[in-house]
């Protein structure tokens, strides 16, 4: 861009998290080491600096927890609505209070712009602890019949894109329910769920009633075989969810899925080209595309394919890459060297496979794990780009003629976890809304959430709601 | 005057709107509690399977589109004709289940009022379990139930006839369309049921019969594509699991087989079991401070 614009750098400053060089496993109100004394370094995506060391939990610590859990259900269950309500909404003031905090170490683990974890993740992480903080003395009105029972030791696993977010989703309704938690978070991701350890401590919460895991996929999965698990919870790739099913087949342990998605981003001839260009940015560059919602298939009414296309690519030489920590910055690192990877090799597919790239000029820093925002035209629904989620900044942009055709084409994928339409007329949105098979359909807005809003897939996208009353069938004996 | 020789029935699959034997050929012989002879039963195919999934998907899209009134007045024919017709069903879930002419009778008369139950419900659901939710900004958004799609149902194999009308009814008063196996000992009350629904003016393909072995059937439509959910209520422990593992394939929604007491008012967890909640969010207009924005 041209210099009248240039920005100052404006970093956040780092000095309100203090990262200590280790951390342990989270069981029972301690941190503790691994039994294997097994340990794993966490870095900064944007720098490759080591954040921390984090002990690596394997099959004894999943059972360390799991016992632990177990034995804390008993009393915690055992307390009136009431008095847990008043655990979370201490959580819940904790996090708002430690806000900034959360979010710079947030931003440091995973590499997602510091407005993002401090605009977005935290203060919905604190909305869901308060929400769900006021079930807890109400279930009896919940419309799950009088009485509801918790189903008892919950052992959840959650992925790398919004560590605290979705940590939040899974831990508030489970303890609001009366459950007790064993928590894995992602490889990549430890940090900030064993700073939720340290909150759970200054809330004061019974040792044992949460638990938390980091470690790889062999701790989930141990995690998830293990015989005294009730309820099972597992935010993730389509891949392995489908391996969790086949796990818990012909147990009775109940099962919640939330996975992958390809959602389509419609935009009709009548829409509002500039809000429809910010709500395309939004479903695809927010959290630089890793987002199991995110509207990663543009369909575009042939008419206005040129112009909004113009539009679009305008926008999309504005944003800013770099410094996550910079609260300038739109763009930030991909969490990982492997995700850098998979999306690299998945954009090089695009092109092979005949799809037109594009990219703004765009500078990449030297050290961390970046890819440029990319737009790719001329995909046809063969194209791989337009089938497989690719998790990353890549947007495939298909056309349409009429609004069959766009219905035709949005529900032509294996998932159906999330969509958009962009039109000013109401009739419309209502008639598509209907004929979308998806969980979460955006309506002149896209990517927004809520704790009282229920989010979740058809198809293999998963199964089970996370968020709203729906949220809390999930824990309850229902 | 000759005793007159009773005309015996040929009992068919329900496929479609259709009445089809297995396209295989193959019979297998019902007998009564006593093991007399009842009747040749068609032993449905994998490919009987996957003909009437062709045939339930066929019919999704009409019958999802139906409005849940309109479900509502189908369900309740169903009720009407099976009330008209209810001393052969006491006669065949009899012979079925060994139960004394008045016993057969209750439980006909329970699976009748069953039909007008769901038939009650079809309107109601999204009320009770979708809504609107308070969102924290200028958004207004709405949750509603919606039916999974093709829906794989293992009708229990004790009770030939409530049993199966329990399984069923719930599936297709949400908008589901059903693939159905009927009890493997004791088909011949879900074959008859086929023929009540034909005039019923449920929709062709909407539910699909079929008789013959359970594990066999049950196989390829835990693991069709484009079966999106099972009811395994008819299998045993270890065929339920290996359903299940199945069904993972493509992330089918399983309801797992459990103790029901099919004379117990139902709860409203069969119907659930078969629905997504669909979440639309659309902008509000929000009046700031300098006036309108809307």
């Amino acid at each position: 861009m041209a210099s009248l614009f240039e920005y100052a750098p404006a970093p956040e400053s780092r000095a309100v998290v203090d990262i200590a060089p280790s951390y342990g496993l989270f069981i029972d109100g301690e941190f503790t080491e691994a039994a294997d004394g097994k340990v794993f370094k966490t870095v900064s995506p944007s720098t490759e600096e080591v954040l921390s060391e984090v002990a690596q939990a394997g099959e004894a610590d999943v059972d360390r927890a799991v016992k632990a859990a177990r034995k804390a259900f008993e009393k915690w269950s055992a307390l009136p609505g009431s008095e847990r309500a008043k655990y979370l909404f201490r959580i819940a003031r904790i996090i708002q209070e430690r806000s900034r905090e959360l979010a710079v170490l947030e931003t440091l683990d995973n590499g997602k712009p510091i407005k993002e974890t401090r605009d977005a993740d935290l203060p919905l992480v604190a909305a869901h602890f308060f929400y769900y903080a006021g079930w807890a003395d109400k279930l009896d009105h919940a419309g799950f019949g009088a009485n509801p029972a918790p189903l008892g030791v919950a052992g959840q696993v959650i992925p790398w894109n919004f560590p605290l977010l979705m940590l939040a989703w899974k831990i508030a309704p489970a303890l609001a329910t009366g459950n007790t938690v064993v928590l894995k978070p992602a490889e990549t991701t430890p940090l900030s769920a064993l700073f939720f350890a340290d909150i759970c401590r200054q809330a004061g919460l019974p040792k044992g009633v949460v638990n938390i895991l980091p470690g790889y996929g062999d701790a989930g999965a141990a995690l998830v075989a293990h015989p005294d698990v009730n309820k099972v919870a597992f935010t993730g790739s389509t891949a392995v969810g489908k391996q969790i099913a086949r796990t818990v087949a012909g147990t009775s342990k109940k099962l919640t899925l939330e996975l992958g998605g390809k959602g389509a981003n419609i935009v009709f001839d009548d829409a509002p080209i500039d809000q429809a260009v910010e709500g395309i940015v939004t479903g695809i560059f927010f959290n630089q595309g890793q987002v199991c919602c995110a509207g990663s298939r543009l369909l575009v009414q042939e008419s206005i394919q040129d112009e909004l296309l113009d539009a679009l690519k305008r926008r999309l030489s504005t944003l800013r890459l770099g410094d996550p920590l910079d609260k300038n910055t739109d763009i930030g690192a991909i969490n990982s060297a492997e995700q850098l990877a998979r999306i690299t090799a998945l954009a090089e597919k695009g092109e092979a496979e005949g799809a037109e790239r594009w990219s703004p000029a765009c500078e990449l820093p030297s050290s961390g794990y970046w890819f440029a925002p990319t737009l790719f035209t001329n995909v046809t629904q063969a194209h791989t780009i337009a089938r497989d989620e690719i998790f990353g900044p890549v947007l495939s942009v298909l056309s349409f003629r009429t609004p069959d055709e766009a219905v035709a084409k949005a529900n032509n994928t294996q998932y159906g976890l999330s969509a958009g339409i962009w039109t000013e007329k109401g009739s419309r949105i209502l008639a598509v809304a209907n004929k979308l098979r998806a969980g979460v359909v955006w309506s002149n807005t896209f990517n927004k959430f809520d704790p009282t809003s229920p989010f979740g897939g058809y198809k293999e996208s998963g199964f089970g709601r996370e968020g709203g009353r729906h949220g809390l069938e999930a824990y309850l004996d229902v | 005057m000759s005793d007159r020789l009773s005309v015996f029935k040929t009992y068919k699959l329900y496929v479609g709107g259709k009445f089809p034997r297995s396209e295989s050929g193959r019979v297998y012989e019902v007998t009564d509690s006593k093991g007399n002879w009842l009747a040749n039963a068609p032993l449905s195919s994998r490919k009987d399977a996957r003909d009437a999934v062709v045939a339930a998907r066929k019919a999704f899209g009409g019958w999802s589109g139906a409005t849940a009134y309109n479900r509502g007045q189908v369900l309740y024919r169903v009720a009407e004709m099976l009330e008209g017709r209810k001393e052969q069903f006491v006669r065949e879930v009899a012979e079925a289940e060994g139960l004394s002419k008045a016993k057969a009778a209750a439980v006909v008369d329970a699976a009748i009022d069953r039909w007008v139950w769901y038939a009650g419900w079809t309107d109601k659901i999204a009320q009770v379990v979708g809504g609107a939710n308070p969102v924290a900004g200028p958004y207004f958004n709405l949750s509603s139930p919606e039916p999974t799609g093709v829906v794989a149902v293992l009708a229990p194999q004790d009770s030939s006839f409530l049993g199966l009308v329990s399984v069923i009814a719930p599936v297709i008063a949400t908008g589901n369309t059903a693939v159905v196996i009927a009890s493997e000992k004791a088909p011949l009350p879900a074959l008859s049921l086929g023929e009540v629904l034909a005039t019923s003016d449920v929709p062709g393909g909407v539910v699909n019969i079929l008789s013959g072995a359970t594990a066999e059937l049950a196989a390829p439509l835990a693991a069709h594509q484009d079966v999106n959910a099972i009811d395994l209520a008819g299998a045993d422990e270890a065929l339920a699991k290996e359903l299940e593992i199945a069904a993972a394939d493509n992330l089918k929604r399983v309801l797992r087989p459990q103790p029901v007491d099919h004379t117990a008012t139902p709860g409203i967890d069969r119907m659930t079991a078969f629905l997504e909640t669909k979440t639309v969010w659309h902008p509000t207009g929000a009046l700031g401070a300098s006036g309108s924005s809307y």
